[in-house]
């Protein structure tokens, strides 16, 4: 102990730099534990692709599938509904999927597809990750006279034609999203390997 | 036997100020003696919150936080483990118990102005308790793992996804731990609800009773007991809490324990409200219920959030909506306090805002149809303009001009956002129910222009006691 006065500004100076080291040492303890949040090296590695054989589907028909925990859904269209989703445009957010994270840049097409007759869609609606329904214009439902068929979310109310385009007033802000996905014959496609990457 | 009892007590007071914190707290805590049946609420949500802590840890002895077994270990606890099934739904109808009594608790903070200064932060700390009890009852939907439980947490979750610049999706991941809702979302949600915040869930709680016992109890006249003092320094219209008030709660417990009971023994899912139907089906992440709805203490917001076409906007104003009621002491700086001498519009401006929540919160269950929808936008917009009004409200020495310009003000942004959101196939829907918004601001803009309905009434210097 010495008896010179306190020198205030020295025990100022002295308090906000432990105040700051300890800080930032704070933070970097916080690190791990934010961190530890993320997805696990286990769940980024489940998510391998699924092959699914569609050979048997009809025209109007839909088959589920789960793929990295989401559903995902293949619909063969008929030539009737490919003729009709151009004539919507206007009524639509996004008719030409300009948004291109929504779909990979060969699905980027009138159809959404790469065989106009096959959609391949991620069955999660793009407002708050519900899954819509598959509403065909002959189901009962109260979307209108005027429905031609499409997709509808029961928890927000948004629609989507049958190219999972997103229309205009609804909540949902984006098309639909079409996940990665190949040919390996006619009938048998692989989803989460995009076409031509082999 | 008594001596050693006194003995024993000073050891103590020695050591802990034991002595001191029952004083301080109850015995010669003085809190005005016109407190009326609103004032039960305060102490019913600290019995309830114990009950609640009591039976989430005699649940957490049974259940098991993993996505392959917590459906089943739910079941478990109601079939096969003794005397499970009155804790689970003794839990269960708890939270939906807590918020019935903290809805009441909170109007009655509005009505009789019990948030206004120096109370602001006792209302703070309340709101912040009502936030964190949102996302416990949310956190603990999720683990039983049935249908509503699974997409209930991936809609809400998905909130989060609205923010942009890729925060959003980020963040939303980093909640959920997976792409999709998922074990691991489970097993975190479990760890949430159970440890972190009912520690801070206490702690907020003890924070609000520290300051209302600085500060005392608002009453439902308004009147500041502390400024009239015997000359024993205890305020005249003080009496101490403990025994007068403690005794008064224990009968409001009794009361309120008759329906709790009468719940839990006869109707525990309440008709698909407390426990909803489509929860009794395993959480299945291909395919969402036909209808999904939160549980109804949620809906009046979720009804905000549905009804604007807007995902980012739709996302804001919901978080609005809760924002407006954190700032509500900064709003509504009427220096009246009780709503007994408030003016008569005052008194239909909150008839209104009370009805319009539990209007949303209906529309809130139902399906998204489109007149729903745009009724729910208009009930929204009204939620927002009761904030307004009860600003402009503030002051009572506005001239007319004022309350004219503020209604062709308001009017006109209604007109603006109606015009933006004009869709061709709801025309008339929209111009219809355009009258509600109008009307609303007529009356309650233009009636204290015109009339002398917003007057009000002098406030008594002391209680009001019959």
């Amino acid at each position: 102990m010495s008896d010179k006065e306190v020198d205030l500004r020295r025990r100022r100076f002295l308090t906000s730099s432990v105040s700051v080291v300890g800080g930032v040492g704070a933070a970097f303890v916080a690190v791990p534990f934010v961190a530890s949040w993320q997805p696990s090296e286990r769940a980024k590695a489940i998510g391998a692709p699924v092959e699914v054989e569609f050979g048997k589907l009809e025209k109007g028909q839909m088959l589920r599938v789960k793929w990295r925990g989401k559903p995902v859904w293949v619909l063969r269209r008929g030539a009737e509904t490919l003729s009709a989703l151009e004539k919507q445009a206007e009524l639509l957010r996004d008719p030409d999927s300009e948004v291109a994270a929504q779909q990979p840049g060969y699905a980027q097409n009138a159809h959404r597809s790469i065989q106009p007759e096959i959609l391949v869609l991620v069955g999660i609606c793009t407002h708050l990750g519900c899954s819509p329904q598959y509403v065909k214009s002959s189901d009962p439902h109260a979307l209108g006279d005027d429905w031609p068929g499409g997709f509808f979310c029961p928890c927000h109310g948004s629609t989507f034609d049958l190219a999972g385009r997103v229309y205009k007033s609804v909540p949902a802000p984006t098309n639909l999203v079409v996940p990665p996905h190949s040919f390996l014959s006619d009938t048998r496609i692989v989803i989460g390997v995009d076409q031509g990457a082999a | 036997m008594k001596n050693i009892l006194i003995c024993l007590l000073g050891w103590v007071d020695d050591r802990f100020p034991l002595t001191k914190l029952w004083n301080e707290h109850l015995a010669k805590y003085y809190a005005p003696r016109n407190f009326n049946f609103w004032y039960f609420f305060g102490s019913l949500a600290l019995l309830v919150l114990v009950m609640q802590l009591l039976t989430g840890i005699w649940l957490t002895m049974h259940y098991k936080p993993d996505a392959e077994r917590a459906f089943a270990s739910v079941e478990y606890i109601m079939r096969d483990v003794d005397w499970g099934w009155l804790i689970r739904y003794l839990h269960s109808t708890g939270a939906s118990a807590f918020f019935v009594v903290v809805y009441l608790h909170m109007f009655r903070g509005l009505v009789y102005g019990s948030f206004k200064q120096p109370r602001e932060l006792i209302w703070l700390f309340g709101m912040l308790i009502y936030m964190l009890l949102m996302a416990e009852a949310f956190m603990g939907y999720l683990l039983p793992w049935g249908q509503m439980s699974f997409w209930g947490a991936q809609v809400i979750i998905s909130l989060f996804g609205a923010l942009p610049f890729g925060i959003g999706e980020a963040l939303s991941l980093w909640i959920r731990g997976d792409y999709v809702v998922s074990d691991a979302t489970l097993n975190r949600f479990f760890s949430l609800h159970v440890i972190a915040l009912p520690l801070v869930l206490v702690g907020l709680v003890a924070a609000h009773v520290m300051a209302l016992h600085e500060v005392g109890s608002n009453n439902p006249d308004g009147v500041e007991i502390k400024k009239v003092k015997g000359s024993d320094g205890i305020p005249k219209d003080g009496i101490p809490f403990h025994p007068y008030y403690t005794v008064k709660d224990i009968m409001g417990v009794v009361a309120f324990l008759f329906f709790f009971a009468f719940v839990v023994f006869f109707v525990p899912e309440m008709g698909g409200w407390f426990l909803e139907h489509a929860n009794f089906v395993p959480a299945n992440p291909l395919k969402t219920p036909e209808h999904i709805a939160p549980v109804w203490y949620f809906t009046p917001f979720y009804a905000i959030l549905r009804a604007i076409p807007d995902k980012l906007l739709g996302v804001m104003a919901m978080g609005g909506s809760i924002g407006c009621l954190f700032l509500l002491p900064w709003i509504d700086r009427h220096p009246v306090k009780s709503i007994r001498y408030r003016s008569p519009l005052f008194f239909w401006l909150i008839t209104v805002f009370i009805l319009c929540f539990v209007i949303l919160g209906y529309l809130g269950t139902q399906p998204a149809t489109m007149v729903f929808t745009e009724t729910g936008f208009r009930l929204a917009e009204l939620y927002f303009t009761f904030f307004l009004i009860l600003a402009i409200y503030s002051r009572e020495d506005r001239g007319a001009g004022a309350y004219i310009s503020w209604f062709v003000v308001l009017a006109g942004a209604l007109v603006v956002i109606d015009f933006l959101r004009f869709d061709p196939v709801k025309s008339s829907l929209i111009m219809g129910s355009a009258l509600l918004p109008l009307a609303y601001l007529a009356v309650f803009l233009l009636g204290p222009a015109f009339t002398r309905l917003n007057e009000s009434r002098p406030v008594p210097e002391r209680v009001v006691w019959k």
